[in-house]
C-alpha cells in the first residue's frame, strides 16, 4: 500500500470531504450575506453535487480493495456489495440533503451539511472495512456526526436532551465494541478480520478461549446499538423524536444502511474465509455464537419493537419503534446467512428499500410537523384534505414498512423470510420466519393508526398544508421508486445482482 | 382477454382518484363503465371459455430469481367466479349511486378492490394470487372505516386485522412450500406436482386452509363477517358478502385443498370422533351453518339477520369443499357463485333501499312503518331474495345447497342431519324479517300516521331497480336452468380433484 493506491481506493470519501469543505467555504465565505433560503439551497445543492461526484467514482472502482503490500491483508474492499451499499448510502444522503431544502431550524446550514456528508463518508467507511481499526474509526466518524446532527436545533430542549442521550449510549457501546476489539486483538494478535477469523477457526473446543465468547458479546453489543437492536435501542426513542427531521432521517437510513452493510460485510467474511486458501477443520465456536446472538437481538427486536409501537402517540416515536422492528427482522437474515449471496443480496434490498422509504416518511413527518407544530397522531387529522399529494405519499410509504404488496417492502420481506428458509428451514428458523411474519400482521394495526387519521377521521383544521414544491417532488418521487420497484422487484435484485458478479 | 378485467380496474382507479373533486355524476358514470366494460369482458371469457380446460391468458417472468410468474390463466371454476365479480361490481356501483361524500375516492376505493378480486381469481401463480389477495385488504379498510355506519372504525380495524392475520397464516404457509418443494417455482400447477412431502402436508394444510377460511367466514372466526358486513356501506357489505368471502373459500380450494391434498388424509388415530382436518374442518362448517342460522334468528337489526345468514351460508361452501368429491364441491363452488348473488341482493335492499329512505334498522322500529305499503318495491324484491335465500328451488341456492347436502351424504349423513337443522332455521329466520320487517301488523301512533302521510318516501330509482332486476333475474335463471353454470365449473373441478392437473 502507498499513498497512491489510498487515493485511488478513497477517492468516492474523498470526493465527499471536499464537499464538505466546499461546502463551508461557500456557506461561511461567499454567502455570509445571502438570505437563507439561499444558503440552504445552495449548501443542498453541493452537498448532492459531492454525493453525485462520490457515486461517479465508486462506480469507476475495481473490486482489488486496498491492502498491505507486505501482508496482503485487506483493508478495504471495493467493488461487490459494498459498493451497491455505498451507492445506496449516498443516494439516501443526497436525498435526505434535498428534503433539507424547506428547513428553517438552523441559521447553520453550511455545519449542518457539512457534517451530513462527513457522517456519510463514515459510512461508506464501514461498508468497506475489512479492519477493526477501520471499521473503528468509521464508526466514530459516522456517530460523533449524528451526535451533532442531533443537537442541531439549538432552539429546542427536545433537540439537546435527545443529543445528549445519543451521545451518552453512543460513547458507552463505542466502550463495548472497542473493548471487545481488544480482546480479540489480544487473542489473534492481529486487526485484520480475515486473520482473525482464520485464527478462531482453527482453534479446537478446548483451546477455544471463553474470552472469545466476551469478545463476541461485547461487539454484538456495540453493533446492536447502531442498528437499535433490542436491548441496545434505548436511545432510538427519544432520538428520532428530538432530532431535527432531516437528522431523523439520516439517522434512521443512512446510518442503518452503513452498520447493517458491515454486519454483512463481517457474516459474509467469516462463511468466506476459506475460499482462497487450503482448506482446514473448522471449529464451529464462532459461527453457531455468532449466529446465535444475531438471533437473540432479532428475536428480541422484533417482539418488542412491534409491540411498543402499538402504544405511541408520537409518530416519530412510532417510526422508532417501527425501525427496530424493523431491524429485528433483517438481523433474522444475517443469523440464518447463506454462504451464496443470496442472504447478502437479501439483506441489501431490504435495507436498502426500508431507507429510500423511511427518508420519505421523515420528509412527511416535517412537512406536517411545520405545519401544525407537533408530530402527535392528532396532527395528521384531515391530511387528504389538507394536502391530498402528501396522504397520498403517506399511504403507500407506510403500507409499504407495514409489506403490503405490491409495494416493496412486502418483496423485501418475503425475499429476506425465502432466504432465512433457504438456508434452513429446520423447526427453528421456521418458528421465527413464522413470529416474524405474524409480527407484520401486528404491525398492520399501528400503520393503520397514522392512515386513520389521515384519511378516515374528521380534520379539525381543513387549511391547505404547504410543502415546498421541492420537498414535494422529492416524497413523490420517493412513493413512485416504492410503487414501481414493488410492481417490478426484478429491477433492484437485478441491479444487486450486478455489482456481485 | 380476462386479464382486462383487472387492468381496467386498476386504470379506473388511478383515473378516479386523480379526477378533479366536486364531479361525483362524473365519477358515478365512469365508475359504471368501468363495472359494466369488467362485466362485458368476464362474459365474453366465459362465454369463448364453455366447454374448455384451462386457459392461459399472460405467462411472463415476473421474480426470475425466485421463479414467480406473472401467470394468468382461467379454468371453469374462474370463469364462474369472475362472472360473479363483473355482477357484483355492477350491482354495487348502481347500490352506490347515492354516495355524495368523497365519491371519487369511494369509487376508487371500490374499484382498487374489484381489481384485486379479479387478480385472485385469475392468478395461476400462488405468489401473484397471494399480492392479489393482499391487495384487495388495504380498499376493505377504507371503505367501511370512511363511508360505513354503525361502529365503523371498529369494524374496519377487526376486518382488516383478521384478513391480516389470515393471510399472513397463508404468507408462512407458502414460504414453508416454496422452501420445501425446492422447485424454484411458485406456479400452483409446478407447486402441487413438486411432491411434496405427507408429513409437511399434514401441518401445512390446516394453517393455510384455516388462513383462507378466516376470509370465508368459518366459524369460529367469522366474527369479522357480522360486525365487517353491518358496518359497512351497502356497495361494501354486497362486495364483502358477495365475493370477498369467496375469495377465502377459493384460496381454500385452490391452494389448500388443491396443492396440500394428502393433508386431508387420516390422522391414523382419532379425537373426539374426529380422524382428519377433513372432519375438523367439516365439523367447523357444520357448526357455522347452524350457528350463523341460529344467531340471525334473534337478531334485532336487521342488516345482522343478513350478515349471520352469510356465515351460515358460507358453511355451505366449506362443507361442500369438505367432501372432496365431484358432486360436492360443484355444489361449494356453485353455491360461492349462488350466495354472491343472493347476499348482493339482499344487503341492497336493507341497506340501500330501506336504510337510506327509512334511516333504521331495528325491527322495532321497522314494524311500524308499513313498509309492504309504503315501499311494496323494496317487499316484493325481499320476498323473491329471501325465497332466495332459504334454498326454494328456481333459485341457484336450492341447486348448490342440494349439491352439496348430497355430496356430504356420501360422506358422513350426521353431516347432512346437523345442516339439516340450519335449513330449516334459514327458512325461520328469512320468514320473521320479512313479516317484522315489510308484513308487520303493528299499528303505529296516531302522530306516526300523519308523518306518513306528510312525509313520503322518496321514489325508487332506476339504478336500484336496476341492480335488483340483475341479480334477482341472475339468481332465477341459474336456478331454472342450472347447467349453465354446472357445464363450466364441473371440468374444473373434477380436474382439481383429480389431482394437480387443474
Amino acid at each position: 500500500m502507498n499513498y497512491a493506491d489510498l487515493f485511488r481506493a478513497t477517492l468516492p470519501e474523498t470526493a465527499l470531504e471536499v464537499a464538505a469543505l466546499l461546502v463551508l467555504v461557500v456557506d461561511l465565505g461567499l454567502l455570509r450575506k445571502a438570505a437563507l433560503k439561499v444558503r440552504v439551497a445552495v449548501a443542498a445543492l453541493l452537498g448532492v453535487a459531492g454525493c453525485g461526484a462520490a457515486a461517479w467514482f465508486l462506480l469507476q472502482q475495481g473490486t482489488e480493495g486496498l491492502s498491505y503490500q507486505s501482508s496482503g491483508e485487506l483493508l478495504l474492499t471495493t467493488g461487490g456489495f459494498t459498493a451497491a451499499a455505498q451507492v445506496g448510502i449516498l443516494v439516501l444522503t443526497a436525498l435526505t440533503l434535498l428534503l433539507l431544502i424547506d428547513a428553517d431550524f438552523t441559521h447553520h446550514v453550511g455545519e449542518f451539511v457539512a457534517v451530513v456528508l462527513m457522517a456519510a463518508t463514515g459510512g461508506l467507511l464501514i461498508a468497506a472495512a475489512q479492519d477493526l481499526l477501520v471499521i473503528f474509526v468509521g464508526l466514530e466518524l459516522l456517530s460523533l456526526g449524528l451526535y451533532i446532527l442531533t443537537a442541531f436545533a439549538k432552539r429546542s430542549g427536545k433537540s439537546a436532551e435527545a443529543a445528549l442521550k445519543y451521545y451518552l449510549f453512543g460513547g458507552m457501546s463505542a466502550a463495548f465494541l472497542l473493548f471487545g476489539f481488544s480482546y480479540l486483538y489480544g487473542l489473534t494478535g492481529s486487526t485484520n478480520l480475515h486473520q482473525i477469523l482464520l485464527m478462531v477457526y482453527g482453534w479446537n473446543a478446548s483451546q477455544t478461549a471463553p474470552l472469545l465468547y466476551v469478545a463476541i458479546v461485547l461487539v454484538a453489543a456495540g453493533l446492536g446499538f447502531k442498528v437499535a437492536a433490542v436491548p441496545f435501542h434505548l436511545w432510538a426513542p427519544d432520538t428520532y423524536e428530538g432530532a431535527p427531521a432531516p437528522a431523523a432521517a439520516f439517522i434512521a437510513s443512512v446510518s442503518k444502511v452503513a452498520s447493517f452493510a458491515l454486519l454483512i460485510a463481517i457474516s459474509t467474511a467469516a462463511l468466506h474465509v476459506f475460499d482462497d486458501g487450503p482448506a482446514m477443520p473448522v471449529s464451529p465456536g464462532f459461527l453457531v455464537s455468532w449466529s446465535l446472538i444475531l438471533t437473540v437481538l432479532s428475536t428480541a427486536s422484533m417482539v418488542l419493537g412491534n409491540l411498543a409501537a402499538l402504544a405511541q402517540t408520537s409518530v416519530r416515536r412510532l417510526l422508532a419503534y417501527s425501525a427496530i422492528a424493523h431491524a429485528g427482522y433483517i438481523l433474522l437474515g444475517l443469523a440464518f446467512f447463506s454462504y451464496s449471496s443470496r442472504s447478502a443480496a437479501a439483506v441489501l434490498y431490504y435495507i436498502l428499500t426500508y431507507g429510500l422509504t423511511t427518508v420519505g416518511a421523515f420528509g412527511v413527518v416535517a412537512v406536517v410537523e411545520r405545519a401544525t407544530g407537533s408530530d402527535r397522531l392528532e396532527s395528521f387529522l384531515g391530511l387528504h384534505k389538507r394536502n391530498p399529494l402528501l396522504a397520498a405519499v403517506l399511504l403507500v410509504l407506510f403500507l409499504s414498512l407495514a409489506g403490503i404488496p405490491p409495494l416493496v417492502g412486502f418483496w423485501a420481506k418475503f425475499n429476506l423470510f425465502a432466504a432465512v428458509l433457504g438456508v434452513s428451514a429446520g423447526p427453528v428458523p421456521f418458528a421465527l420466519v413464522a413470529l416474524a411474519v405474524a409480527f407484520s400482521a401486528v404491525s398492520l394495526y399501528y400503520y393503520l393508526q397514522v392512515l386513520k387519521r389521515a384519511y378516515v377521521m374528521p380534520a379539525v383544521d381543513e387549511s391547505p398544508m404547504k410543502a415546498h414544491p421541492v420537498t414535494l417532488a422529492v416524497l413523490l418521487g420517493i412513493a413512485a421508486a416504492v410503487v414501481v420497484l414493488g410492481c417490478f422487484p426484478a429491477l433492484l435484485e437485478g441491479w444487486i445482482a450486478n455489482f456481485v458478479k | 382477454m380476462l386479464a382486462w378485467t383487472i387492468y381496467l380496474s386498476f386504470a379506473g382507479t388511478l383515473v378516479l382518484a386523480l379526477l378533479p373533486k366536486g364531479r361525483p355524476a362524473l365519477a358515478r358514470w365512469l365508475a359504471l363503465a368501468v363495472a359494466v366494460a369488467g362485466l362485458g369482458l368476464a362474459v365474453q371469457g366465459f362465454v369463448a371459455g364453455m366447454g374448455q380446460g384451462r386457459i392461459t391468458i399472460v405467462d411472463l417472468p415476473w421474480v426470475p430469481s425466485m421463479g414467480v410468474h406473472f401467470l394468468l390463466a382461467a379454468d371453469g371454476i374462474s370463469r364462474v367466479l369472475v362472472l360473479l365479480t363483473g355482477l357484483a361490481a355492477v350491482a354495487g356501483v348502481l347500490f352506490s349511486w347515492n354516495i355524495e361524500l368523497r365519491t371519487n375516492e369511494f369509487f376508487a376505493f371500490f374499484l382498487a378492490l374489484i381489481g384485486g378480486v379479479y387478480g385472485v381469481f385469475l392468478s395461476f401463480d400462488l405468489f401473484l394470487l397471494f399480492v392479489f389477495y393482499e391487495v384487495a385488504i388495504v380498499p376493505k379498510y377504507f371503505l367501511i372505516a370512511i363511508w360505513g355506519s354503525t361502529r365503523r372504525e371498529y369494524a374496519a380495524m377487526k376486518l382488516a386485522l383478521y384478513s391480516f392475520v389470515g393471510s399472513a397464516m397463508v404468507l408462512i404457509g407458502l414460504l414453508a412450500a416454496y422452501a420445501t418443494a425446492g422447485s424454484h417455482s411458485t406456479g400452483l400447477v409446478e407447486l402441487a406436482h413438486a411432491g411434496l412431502p405427507v408429513s409437511f402436508q399434514m401441518w401445512c394444510f390446516p394453517l393455510v386452509f384455516t388462513g383462507f377460511a378466516i376470509l370465508a367466514g368459518m366459524w369460529p372466526f367469522h366474527t369479522w363477517a357480522p360486525t365487517g358486513h353491518v358496518a359497512a356501506p351497502t356497495a361494501a357489505s354486497m362486495l364483502l358478502a358477495g365475493v370477498v368471502m369467496k375469495l377465502g373459500a377459493y384460496g381454500c380450494l385452490r391452494v389448500g385443498i388443491a396443492l396440500f391434498p394428502y393433508g386431508l388424509d387420516p390422522w391414523g388415530f382419532s379425537f373426539a370422533g374426529l380422524g382428519s382436518w377433513r372432519d375438523v374442518f367439516a365439523v367447523l362448517a357444520v357448526v357455522g351453518i347452524v350457528y350463523g342460522a341460529l344467531v340471525a334468528l334473534v337478531q334485532t337489526d336487521f342488516k345482522f339477520v343478513i350478515g349471520y345468514s352469510s356465515v351460515s351460508h358460507m358453511g355451505f361452501v366449506l362443507l361442500g369443499l369438505m367432501t372432496l368429491n365431484q358432486i360436492g364441491v360443484t355444489g361449494a363452488v356453485l353455491q360461492m357463485f349462488s350466495h354472491g348473488i343472493i347476499a348482493g341482493l339482499l344487503f341492497a335492499i336493507v341497506g340501500r333501499i330501506v336504510y337510506d329512505r327509512t334511516h333504521t334498522r331495528q325491527f322495532a322500529e321497522l314494524e311500524t312503518m308499513h313498509l309492504s305499503k309504503r315501499l311494496p318495491f323494496a317487499a316484493w324484491a325481499f320476498v323473491i331474495a329471501g325465497m332466495a335465500s332459504m334454498g326454494l328451488p328456481g333459485f341457484s341456492g336450492f341447486v348448490a345447497e342440494l349439491q352439496v347436502l348430497v355430496g356430504a351424504w356420501k360422506v358422513n349423513p350426521w353431516w347432512v342431519a346437523a345442516a339439516a337443522v340450519g335449513i330449516v332455521v334459514g327458512v325461520a329466520y328469512t320468514w320473521r324479517a320479512l313479516q317484522k320487517a315489510f308484513f308487520s301488523d303493528a299499528l303505529p301512533a296516531a302522530h306516526i300516521l300523519e308523518q306518513e302521510q306528510a312525509h313520503k318516501f322518496a321514489a325508487i330509482t332506476w339504478p336500484e331497480v336496476t341492480g335488483v332486476v340483475l341479480l334477482g333475474g341472475v339468481s332465477l335463471a341459474v336456478g331454472l336452468y342450472p347447467r349453465i353454470l354446472l357445464e363450466t365449473i364441473e371440468p374444473a373441478v373434477k380436474a382439481l380433484l383429480a389431482g394437480g392437473g387443474q
